[in-house]
């Protein structure tokens, strides 16, 4: 019999219940439980970074925990990030920067930008790259990303 | 209204969804009672496959079928997966089943296929299968597969050679006895992969009503894997359709036809249920296309000025356990040899050999980076022999412009003659050198060596075909509701066709880009097409819609015309609508026009015109357009360790004219990245049996944001005559010349020691290896 | 690339982890994930039983007492990295701590989950050679501590029963005054290191180095601490002549291979580490002894 348990996680806000089987991964759970397909599965042993999330406001890799660990705490996705249809300023700092090409591994960059651009909120170049480095990107070479981080920083401080 | 139409920098279309997770890849596709497939693969790389035991897997519960080969429909057990580019030059054509059937010639190959209502159960039972494996010996390097008494990729096969074929211009052997100077190199390049971020993957639905498939495929062109399901399933036109949803990256080998989507689609079938197959991780190292193992011994001669008299040799290509693409690699590689340098004498044995490894075919690049490499070894060899600046050296060798178009004097994968169409090759490598400072560079190496450090500079030039036929197509519609669709086979990956292709047809159609709609690779959208790869799209699929969107244009001045009872000539298209050009108040929508378009029941179409206000053209390129770029890389090596940091990397290039210099910039940077990648980091090890050992990201290293340097970036813009946009490709030529550039600047950097280096990548072991006992440094 | 199925528990705190360590066949234990749960993804592991220590709040602890750090086994190692204490009392644990995967893996990964998954050129397993940690390991039938010297066995094989569990490590703060060094080569930032070595070096009254503490990882299945060139160092000038001896003795040691690695390369890596080490931390012993 597969091992079960009913967990409730609140992912972006809303209290999700789901009686899950306890192998799953939250990358996973959030996909196929919570069609919330946009925290992607690059490579499921915690190396890309396309499936980062944050939980309890700190970054991990969705594909390295189980649904159960995250049981009555809170998940934040790429989800969460606009209001509505209206893009936050990391998110217009991308498009205007031309900071995505194929888009797969944008999602976990945002949420890992997120949690770093919270902490630091007037980075340099390397710091940037430092923190990019635990997330592989295939289309751009970087450059556009980093740019794009430098400006919304920029923008977050009210510079823009 | 700022204009949005061809060469501005407009946002892309494509952001706001992929920025909110709002994007629509194939593992987001949920269907309702969908099954989850997985498979049962060869762990040997070569071995006879004997009697398979189901019962096991079966019995799990919630596995609802397992596949093997003994289960497949009758034509698809008759047919071995198309050879997508037959050759005569082809002596041995393997080519592999949709599942083992009696012999699986690399580690990986699919031998059974479990069904199951998730993806974690078929895993399950797929470990579950039995298979009576009987391990044969396996050819691990294509050279020594060459040699007598190697063991055979496949079992009975005559050698293992693929292919045969030797590519000449002039009298090479003429030429050498003349020559003042002949170097030899033998350089060494070895395997990569694409390694896109989001792996393969597949969702098949068979439609019982109507008897018919839906697929869902990460792919690089949905036409073409229609034709091969319509041949493996031998079904009529009406019975496929197939859908590249958006796709996380290609870069070539998601062009490919496998054996997993035959699987699906027979799953589904079987079943009555949609059923899902997505390519984790470790399938993806093991089963998905990758490319560039060659061994070249090759031999310039030039004369006592370093002018080039010619240049012969051999090239062994790997391609792995089958033939999927032909020879299109090797040729394609033996044919950008001369690249932008006159080579009036030019011999090469080229020899396709199998291994019991994955296929190769085209990743970024498809085999031009490999001859890159090679030429601009041989060309730095040349200065070195004959102390001369090795941008001195290539500049006495450069085509002229005034030359152009210039003929190679050899006949490329399209069967026509190599003739360059546009390029001013002095000029790239001029400017490349300029915002490198390559002048002021011994100052800087000076400077370095006195305090211990070794820098390096590297030059690296290519001409690149792209554009390839043999045609994409474009539908541009003008709908009833007034909205803009255009329809093409090209299939995105990352390369921003819904934008590019939208700004082409909004040109034409006097509207904003936003306006319009862009539909790729879906094959009920258009009745043919290519797909994306080969930096063909913006030639070939731009050419299509500025064609069609421009006789939509026509038509709906035409129809306006009548409306409004005016000359045609009168009239432009303006702000979604046609307007009289001295009255722009006075006008009719598009959205009008195209109601007027489609008739109405009962009466004859007005003035003869066939209806609908839409146009399909297919842009038939005569022969392949030449893009072209210099590379700059300068580096430092630290000695001790072998470390290469890549301090400046400077990118000059040329590919016509440009649709949205942005999206330009994005993709030679990009490129720029996956050839470090190749030139430093990624290596995928087999051991002496074939059995792949680099199967995650911990060991086969991509490179990361703190490896790859920043771009300086140079456009040239020498607009092509063969299009009607004066347009090149973009996509592979930020890769192609980034491997010669690097390794040339890490053998520069290590001139003092007398390294040279005849292979890519190039590790930091390998180079403490190559610097011998000067690898010591301080601690000697 | 999903994991087998087993059953899991997740115990509140340590007697309940250890009841059940003690009392369920094939169980593992799931600290941060960072390394077994790609195992279990790869099916590289499958164990029947997963207990996760991630609720028992009680090995999570981090406190400077007196002159030892003491950390809990689920201690996250961004934990003891953004620690003011252990900045300034173990700033080589903060410089060991900064080559360690990256953000999001320090992010869940613990302590114990790195010293107990024992990769041989782990940064923390390194640095736990070099300060001579103590582990304090438990289990049902009682609670034992492991000098960090005799915690490795074999090739990522511990010395842990398999009813027992690591609760915690007790490391000795360096001196003051002592300088510091981690030196380390990987291939891109965040990898495991090829080699590794950190050091730690006093000074007397003379500039000579009066004690010298070297780890070095990446040649064999665990990191060591070259008694030869500890001693050898002791009394030396710190300078070229004394690194570059220490540098050729290290050069000279056994070393591993593997697909991609030879033995050749680790040893000329271990000598030039070594020196670079030996080097920095002088010097800032040296800045430490003048500020």
């Amino acid at each position: 019999m597969a091992d079960t348990r009913t967990i409730t996680v609140t992912v972006n806000g809303r209290v999700c219940s789901r009686e899950v089987e306890t192998r799953l991964t939250l990358a996973d759970f959030l996909r196929h439980e919570l069609n919330l397909t946009g925290t992607h599965v690059g490579c499921e042993h915690g190396v890309c970074g396309a499936c980062t999330v944050l939980v309890g406001g700190v970054s991990a890799r969705a594909c390295l925990m189980l649904a159960v660990q995250c049981d009555g705490r809170e998940v934040a996705t790429v989800e969460s990030l606009a209001d509505g249809d209206e893009l936050n300023p990391l998110q217009q700092a991308f498009r205007d920067n031309h900071g995505l090409q194929c888009g797969f591994c944008t999602p976990g960059i945002l949420m890992t930008l997120t949690e770093f651009l919270r902490d630091h909120p007037d980075p340099g170049e390397a710091e940037v790259r430092d923190v990019l480095s635990g997330n592989l990107c295939r289309c751009t070479g970087y450059q556009a990303i980093v740019a794009a981080t430098l400006d919304a920083a920029k923008r977050m401080r009210g510079g823009a | 209204m700022v204009a949005t139409g061809f060469g501005a920098s407009v946002k892309r279309k494509e952001d706001p969804a992929f920025l909110q997770g709002k994007g629509q890849f194939v593992d987001d596709i949920h269907l309702p009672g969908m099954l989850h497939a997985a498979f049962a693969r060869s762990p040997y790389a070569h071995a006879r496959v004997g009697r398979i035991d189901k019962a096991a897997a079966l019995a799990v519960p919630g596995v609802h079928t397992v596949i093997t080969y003994a289960d497949l429909p009758e034509s698809v057990r008759r047919q071995t997966l198309p050879l997508l580019v037959p050759h005569p030059a082809i002596k041995q054509a393997y080519m592999p089943y949709a599942l083992a059937k009696d012999e699986a010639c690399y580690a990986g190959e699919p031998v059974a296929c479990v069904i199951a209502d998730s993806r974690y159960i078929a895993e399950d039972a797929a470990q579950l299968v039995a298979v009576e494996y009987e391990p044969l010996p396996a050819a691990n390097d294509c050279r020594a597969a060459l040699e007598p008494g190697a063991p055979l990729a496949h079992a009975g096969a005559e050698s293992n050679v693929a292919a045969r074929f030797p590519v000449k211009v002039g009298d090479a052997e003429r030429a050498f006895v003349t020559a003042a100077h002949v170097f030899r190199e033998r350089i060494h390049q070895h395997r990569g992969g694409a390694f896109f971020m989001e792996c393969r993957g597949a969702v098949a639905c068979y439609e019982a009503p109507a008897q018919s498939y839906l697929l869902y495929v990460s792919s690089q062109g949905s036409h073409r894997l229609k034709r091969c399901m319509l041949d493996m399933f031998e079904l009529g036109d009406h019975q496929v359709r197939v859908v590249a949803p958006d796709v996380g990256g290609g870069f070539g080998p998601k062009g490919s036809f496998y054996p997993e989507y035959v699987n699906v689609a027979v799953a589904s079938r079987l079943t009555n249920r949609p059923v899902k197959w997505i390519e984790d991780r470790r399938e993806n190292f093991l089963a998905t296309h990758q490319e560039r193992d060659q061994y070249w011994d090759v031999e310039i001669a030039v004369d006592a000025g370093a002018k080039i008299i010619g240049v012969r040799g051999q090239l062994i290509h790997e391609t792995g356990a089958y033939v999927p693409w032909g020879i299109v690699l090797p040729w394609i590689t033996a044919t950008t040899v001369p690249g932008p340098y006159v080579i009036p004498n030019f011999k090469l044995e080229v020899v396709s050999v199998f291994t019991n490894k994955i296929q190769t075919t085209p990743v970024r690049g498809a085999g031009r980076p490999e001859a890159v490499v090679t030429m601009e070894r041989l060309m730095d060899r040349v200065a070195r022999e004959l102390k001369l600046d090795r941008a001195g050296v290539r500049a006495r060798n450069f085509i002229r412009p005034e030359q152009m178009p210039y003929n190679v004097g050899i006949i490329f994968r399209d069967g026509r003659p190599v003739t360059y169409d546009s390029g001013d090759y002095p000029a790239c490598q001029a400017a490349a050198l300029a915002t490198a400072d390559y002048e002021e560079f011994p100052r800087r190496q000076a400077e370095a060596r006195g305090s211990g450090r070794y820098l390096g500079i590297g030059i690296s030039n290519a001409v690149e075909a792209t554009g390839l036929g043999p045609y994409e197509g474009a539908t541009v519609r003008v709908a009833t509701s007034g909205k803009i669709v255009v329809y093409t086979g090209a299939a995105p990956q990352g390369q921003s066709h819904k934008t590019t292709l939208a700004q082409i047809a909004a040109d034409q159609l006097g509207v904003d880009y936003d306006d319009v709609t862009v539909v790729t690779s879906d094959t009920a959208g258009i009745s043919l097409g290519i797909g994306s790869f080969a930096a063909r799209t913006a030639v070939n699929a731009g050419s299509s819609v500025h064609l069609a969107a421009r006789e939509v244009a026509d038509k709906a001045k035409k129809i306006a015309a009548g409306m409004m009872e005016c000359m045609e000539d009168d009239l432009e298209l303006a702000d979604g609508c046609v307007r009289l050009k001295s009255a722009p108040d006075v006008r009719k929508s598009l959205r009008e026009i195209a109601v007027k378009s489609i008739g109405m029941p009962g009466f004859s179409m007005a003035g003869g015109l066939p209806p609908g206000l839409e146009h399909t053209a297919y842009f038939t390129p005569e022969r392949s357009v030449y893009s072209n770029g210099t590379h700059v890389a300068e580096v430092e090596v630290d000695i001790e360790t072998g470390a290469v940091k890549i301090v400046r990397y400077t990118v000059a290039h040329d590919c016509g004219r440009v649709i949205n210099p942005m999206i330009v910039d994005g993709q030679v940077v990009g490129g720029v990245a996956h050839g470090v990648g190749n030139a430093l980091y990624e290596r995928l090890v087999y051991d002496d049996n074939a059995q792949p050992v680099s199967t995650n990201f911990g060991e086969y290293l991509l490179p990361l944001a703190t490896d790859v340097p920043h771009v300086d970036l140079v456009h040239l813009e020498t607009p092509s005559p063969l299009n009607p946009l004066g347009m090149k490709g973009a996509g592979e030529g930020g890769t192609i010349p980034a491997i010669a550039a690097i390794i040339s600047a890490v053998e520069n950097a290590l001139a003092p020691f007398g390294v040279t280096i005849a292979e890519a990548p190039i590790t930091p072991q390998r180079i403490v290896e190559l610097l011998g006992p000067a690898a010591l440094g301080r601690t000697a | 690339m999903k994991p087998a199925p087993f059953v899991y528990h997740d115990p509140r705190t340590v007697a309940e982890a250890c009841d059940l360590l003690a009392t369920r066949e094939n169980a593992r234990v799931l600290a941060g994930g960072q390394s077994l749960m790609p195992m279990m993804n790869f099916r590289y592991a499958m164990p029947d039983h997963l207990i996760d220590l991630n609720r028992v709040d009680e090995l999570a602890y981090l406190r400077c007492e007196g002159e030892v750090l003491r950390v809990g086994a689920m201690t996250r190692q961004r934990d003891l990295e953004f620690s003011p204490e252990v900045g300034k009392r173990c700033p080589v644990l903060r410089e060991a701590l900064s080559h360690v995967g990256h953000r999001q893996t320090r992010n869940r990964g613990t302590l114990g989950g790195s010293l107990c998954h024992l990769d041989p050129s782990a940064e923390l397993v390194n640095v736990a050679a070099l300060l001579g940690g103590t582990l304090h390991v438990v289990s049902k039938g009682g609670a034992r501590d492991i000098p960090f010297a005799e915690f490795a066995v074999a090739y990522m094989t511990t010395s842990l029963q398999p009813d027992e569990l690591l609760a915690g490590a007790t490391l000795p703060l360096p001196a003051r005054g002592r300088g510091h060094a981690f030196a380390e080569f990987a291939r891109r930032h965040g990898d495991f290191a090829i080699v590794a070595c950190s050091a730690l070096i006093g000074l007397d009254r003379d500039g000579r180095i009066a004690d010298a503490a070297v780890a070095l990882s990446g040649l064999g299945h665990a990191p060591v601490r070259p008694a030869s060139i500890e001693r050898a160092l002791r009394g030396e000038k710190p300078g070229a002549a004394a690194f570059k001896a220490a540098a050729a003795e290290a050069g000279g040691f056994d070393a591993v291979a593997d697909a991609y690695v030879t033995a050749a390369y680790r040893r000329h890596l271990a000598r030039v580490l070594v020196y670079r080490a030996l080097e920095q931390a002088s010097m800032r012993a040296l800045e430490a002894g003048n500020g």
